[in-house]
């Protein structure tokens, strides 16, 4: 049986914070209850097209999830449960914010499969959360951290974030120290990227061109002290015996997010919800994005084909039509290259990186055929290395890997 | 279809730029009819898009208007349009070869300017008859009486019943109108003598081929006929022969004496064409050419790559097509390490170099790297020979050079009197020699400097604008040669000599220079994976040195399911930023670099 990962998305957020570019806002209970019911039916159609996949993951992200009523949570998992089979031992995470959950919300997960619990913690100094525009204190993130272990959770993954405006290396050190201590089974800790749009955007845009000009920022860390603090990362949580097995993240051994890593293993995902974006058979679809048509175009699902425009490698363009359905706001099919591109910027992510043979397995030709020249550069520049019928970025190749990744586009 | 020549009338309009010369042009054009109002649109002359982005004529432009004069008799007038420009005096020369009489158009408050007088000195020169026009009368500023005064004492033209106008709100243009039948002499010229019409233009047309502009002062000549370019030799059969309705060419039976036209034959090679030849019946040619244009010599050189490096035959045909209406346009081939193939192109000034640019850009959409503007220095050599430099890397060896002369020009600015502090201060830091200074009016002053051209190719048309919150006017002309001492200035990147950025410099100032280069090139050069030094260098001495750290950090922190395209568009741009990239050794030097040293003085 084919399988599949599922994610499900939660557009809502008590507040929406300064860096944040994710699609969600903040909406009444009424509107969140509106959602909910057209994710369930979302949900339900689903179950109908894709009767024959088994879901080995489920991720609730947003958002906020935690934020909804347990009951909605209750509601959709019984749903998901109603339209797919699941594997017995699917992870089953839900992405929660500090001060958005109880005791009994934590019991209810539990109750309906719920295996993993994500905190947004990103730091642990107040004064920074304050500046990030979360809603939460760090004694609150600790309060949350607890219910959650109360509850039989022993699985929990907390953010982290560096770089954050007037964090400082000691600062950023001192929320690591607090964290490696609480022993969670994962962190993610990754570093601020200030993107358009947001209000941290325009309060910092200065600063983001004098760090371009080689200046040094007036707020931000400069890109020394950023270098510092990921280089810091890798080093403290190896020592408090967490493994690195991607860019940003790090498990105790066994606790690597399985749903994350079938991203970038290029795994078939569907993803439900508002702006959701899904793989399936190398189509990648994408959600409406906006939350009253999403609303309003759940009441009647239909699945239809989609035109696109098909440029032959000759110039010549056709109409090519994909599977799709009446909620989709854009289908692409993924091309030959553009799969192998992807096969390479997403799996050199990972530390263990790619597999030759599953290289081979998926495009019926050795990766030299393809990037030999690629190959030949990168290790020469020290970037990358070949071992065990593995490929993957040294450590200098993860420092630089937007420069790695890039070379592995095919003109 | 024989036409009165009593009847014709030649002329072009000679201005100070912004003057209002093309201004005047449409009232004409428009108050004669020759345009339905829908075709009319401002500044009908200027046809190229860049002109009329610029607000400035570049090339000439010709168009015929039917007016019906006040005596009764239906005239036939030739508009001949001119640039005003002091980089475009040889287009300006060209046009009024072609007329008898011109318009000079004077601004009622701003008065004579410098061109004011080149041009009209260059009208003379052709014994054109000078007709003022006073315009602008409209402007709270405008003093017309005085004005004419200052043209007759000036110029010592009569200019008592020059008609008051303005060319803006149509204004006495009637007035204009009367006095160009009663001013301008009709042509003169036998019809039916053999040919012998002067090559004023040209231009090449896809469909019709090369179109030659012509004024023809003896015979006649109509489709079927063959004719013969007097100095290429080239010969072959006219197709088709007219006259310029505004912004097209209209068709007619027959060119004779007096009457300024086109003619299409069938010319295959553009270069047959020179602007200035006289074109002659085959079968019954003239005994001699006409004059033709005093040979204009470029003063401005730089080197122009294909950024594509396979565009190199495309940047030779735009060349080409670009050289045949523009004369003084020079260029050769040249190779260069760092840029490959292209050539080392001959300009007049730096704003025909920007123009020249900008058209290969937009009209041939070429993609260009150019190299610093530099000009001709002779090099005396230890055995007696003396060349002409025009690439300096081709400057000979340090023994062999015995001394080195660069260019001087005689520059005249015109400033009001509150700015003349700041001008002579920045004269004088260009290393101007100071010759005299007048004042023709109270607020008015003449500065008078000899600088060397070197120093006023790069920016001096800017930092005289800044400096005198615009209200300088700037003309110069080439004086001669002095000796110099002068050095040629290497850039090493990472160690490497790129020839591309070698220039000649005054030795005083060679190390300023190298180290704002640097400076310069250290902010266009992005982070490599690697430290890379920006080094100066005199021979073989280092004379600045700036570093271009190591890149340490470049990562996208989260990729996730659903933006995993976005994050491969922005993986995209950073590899499309590569392309328009050189590589020279390891080193990726985005093109924008090659021109930086232009843009060494901008904090001025």
């Amino acid at each position: 049986m084919k399988q599949m990962e599922l994610y499900i998305h939660i557009p809502f957020c008590m507040r929406k914070c300064r860096y944040c570019d994710f699609l969600s806002s903040v909406e009444d209970e009424a509107t969140q209850n509106l959602y909910v019911r057209a994710l369930l039916s979302e949900i339900a159609f689903y179950g109908g097209l894709y009767r024959n996949r088994t879901v080995t993951t489920v991720y609730i992200g947003g958002g906020t999830p935690s934020w909804l009523k347990e009951s909605a949570i209750v509601s959709i998992l019984n749903e998901v449960r109603r339209a797919f089979v699941i594997l017995p031992d699917a992870e089953v995470t839900i992405e929660c914010n500090p001060g958005t959950l109880t005791g009994y919300k934590f019991s209810v997960y539990r109750r309906v499969g719920i295996n993993r619990i994500s905190i947004g913690l990103q730091s642990a100094d107040d004064d920074e959360l304050k500046r990030l525009g979360r809603v939460h204190t760090y004694a609150q993130f600790l309060k949350t951290y607890e219910l959650a272990r109360q509850n039989g959770f022993s699985n929990i993954n907390i953010d982290l974030m560096s770089g954050l405006p007037g964090q400082s290396l000691s600062d950023y050190k001192a929320t690591l120290q607090k964290v490696i201590r609480l022993k969670p089974e994962h962190i993610s800790a990754y570093s601020l990227m200030i993107e358009e749009g947001t209000p941290y955007y325009e309060q910092y845009k200065f600063d983001l061109v004098r760090q371009e000009a080689g200046l040094k920022p007036q707020f931000l860390p400069s890109e020394d002290e950023v270098y510092q603090m990921t280089q810091l990362t890798s080093q403290m949580l190896a020592a408090a015996g967490y493994g690195q097995y991607e860019i940003s993240n790090f498990a105790v051994r066994g606790y690597e997010c399985r749903h994350n890593i079938g991203y970038w293993r290029r795994e078939n995902y569907l993803g439900v919800g508002l702006g959701a974006s899904s793989l399936i058979d190398n189509i990648r679809y994408s959600n409406l994005r906006d939350l009253h048509e999403y609303i309003e175009q759940t009441k009647q699902i239909r699945s239809g084909l989609w035109e696109n425009e098909h440029k032959e490698a000759d110039g010549t363009v056709r109409i090519e039509e994909l599977p799709a359905v009446s909620i989709h706001a854009s289908a692409e099919r993924i091309g030959r290259n553009a799969q192998m591109e992807e096969f390479m910027f997403l799996g050199l992510r990972m530390t263990d990186g790619i597999s030759r043979t599953a290289f081979e397995q998926c495009f019926g030709k050795p990766i030299e055929a393809v990037y030999q020249d690629v190959l030949l550069r990168l290790v020469k520049e020290g970037l990358l290395v070949k071992h065990a019928g593995r490929i993957f970025l040294t450590e200098r190749g993860r420092d630089v890997s937007n420069y790695a990744m890039a070379q592995f586009l095919l003109p | 279809m024989t036409v009165d020549q009593s009847k014709i009338r030649n002329f072009c309009i000679i201005a100070h730029i912004d003057h209002g010369k093309s201004t005047l042009a449409d009232r004409i054009i428009e108050s004669t009819g020759t345009l339905t109002s829908r075709e009319m649109q401002a500044q009908v002359l200027d046809n190229m898009e860049l002109e009329r982005e610029r607000g400035i004529t570049i090339k000439s432009q010709a168009v015929r208007i039917i007016y019906r004069a006040s005596d009764g008799e239906e005239y036939i007038f030739n508009l001949i349009d001119t640039p005003g420009h002091v980089d475009f005096n040889y287009e300006v020369s060209r046009s009024l070869a072609a007329c008898d009489g011109a318009i000079l158009v004077v601004d009622a408050a701003q008065g004579v300017e410098a061109q004011t007088l080149a041009n009209v000195y260059l009208a003379l020169d052709h014994d054109l008859d000078v007709m003022p026009v006073i315009n602008k009368i409209d402007l709270p500023g405008a003093q017309p009486e005085e004005v004419i005064r200052e043209i007759e004492d000036v110029i010592g033209l009569e200019a008592d019943d020059a008609p008051r106008i303005s060319a803006k709100t149509g204004l006495n243009i009637d007035q204009v109108l009367e006095q160009i039948v009663k001013k301008i002499p009709a042509p003169t010229g036998d019809a039916d003598a053999p040919l012998s019409a002067l090559i004023f233009d040209a231009l090449y047309d896809s469909y019709k081929g090369v179109i030659v502009f012509c004024r023809i002062r003896e015979g006649s000549v109509k489709p079927g006929d063959t004719i013969r370019m007097m100095a290429t030799g080239a010969q072959s059969e006219v197709t088709e022969v007219g006259y310029f309705g505004a912004g097209q060419f209209i068709p007619c039976e027959e060119l004779s004496a007096g009457m300024v036209g086109y003619l299409c034959a069938s010319i295959k090679n553009v270069q047959d064409t020179r602007v200035g030849d006289t074109v002659t019946n085959a079968k019954r040619p003239c005994s001699e050419p006409l004059p033709g244009y005093k040979k204009v010599n470029p003063m401005v050189f730089c080197g122009m790559y294909p950024a594509d490096s396979a565009k190199y035959a495309d940047l030779r045909d735009a060349l080409v097509k670009l050289q045949i209406n523009d004369a003084s346009l020079q260029f050769e081939p040249e190779t260069s390490l760092a840029l490959g193939f292209g050539f080392r192109c001959g300009f007049l000034g730096l704003l025909h170099l920007e123009i020249i640019q900008e058209r290969l850009e937009r009209e041939f959409n070429l993609d260009l790297v150019t190299t610093a503007p530099g000009v001709i220095y002779k090099v005396h050599k230890t055995n007696g020979d003396v060349t002409e430099l025009t690439n300096p890397s081709n400057l000979p060896e340090p023994s062999e050079i015995e001394y080195m002369e660069e260019p001087l020009v005689a520059a005249e600015i015109m400033v009001t009197s509150e700015y003349v502090g700041a001008i002579m201060t920045l004269c004088q830091e260009r290393r101007g020699i100071y010759v005299s200074m007048e004042y023709l009016e109270e607020t008015r002053a003449l500065i008078k400097y000899d600088l060397p051209l070197n120093e006023i190719i790069y920016d001096f048309f800017d930092a005289l604008k800044s400096r005198s919150r615009g209200y300088a006017s700037f003309d110069y002309e080439l004086k001669g040669y002095v000796r110099s001492e002068l050095v040629k200035l290497d850039i090493l990147i990472n160690r490497e000599q790129v020839d591309a950025l070698s220039f000649i410099v005054f030795k005083d100032s060679a190390y300023d220079r190298g180290r704002r280069m640097c400076e310069r090139l250290k902010d266009e050069i992005p982070r490599h994976l690697f430290e890379i030094p920006i080094q100066a260098a005199i021979g073989g001495k280092i004379i600045a040195r700036e570093t271009v750290k190591a890149m340490r950090k470049d990562v996208l922190a989260k990729c996730y399911g659903g933006d995993i395209t976005r994050k491969k568009k922005l993986l995209e741009k950073q590899k499309e930023g590569k392309k328009r990239m050189r590589q020279v050794g390891n080193v990726e030097i985005p093109q924008e670099a090659f021109m930086s040293v232009l843009k060494l003085d901008d904090d001025n």
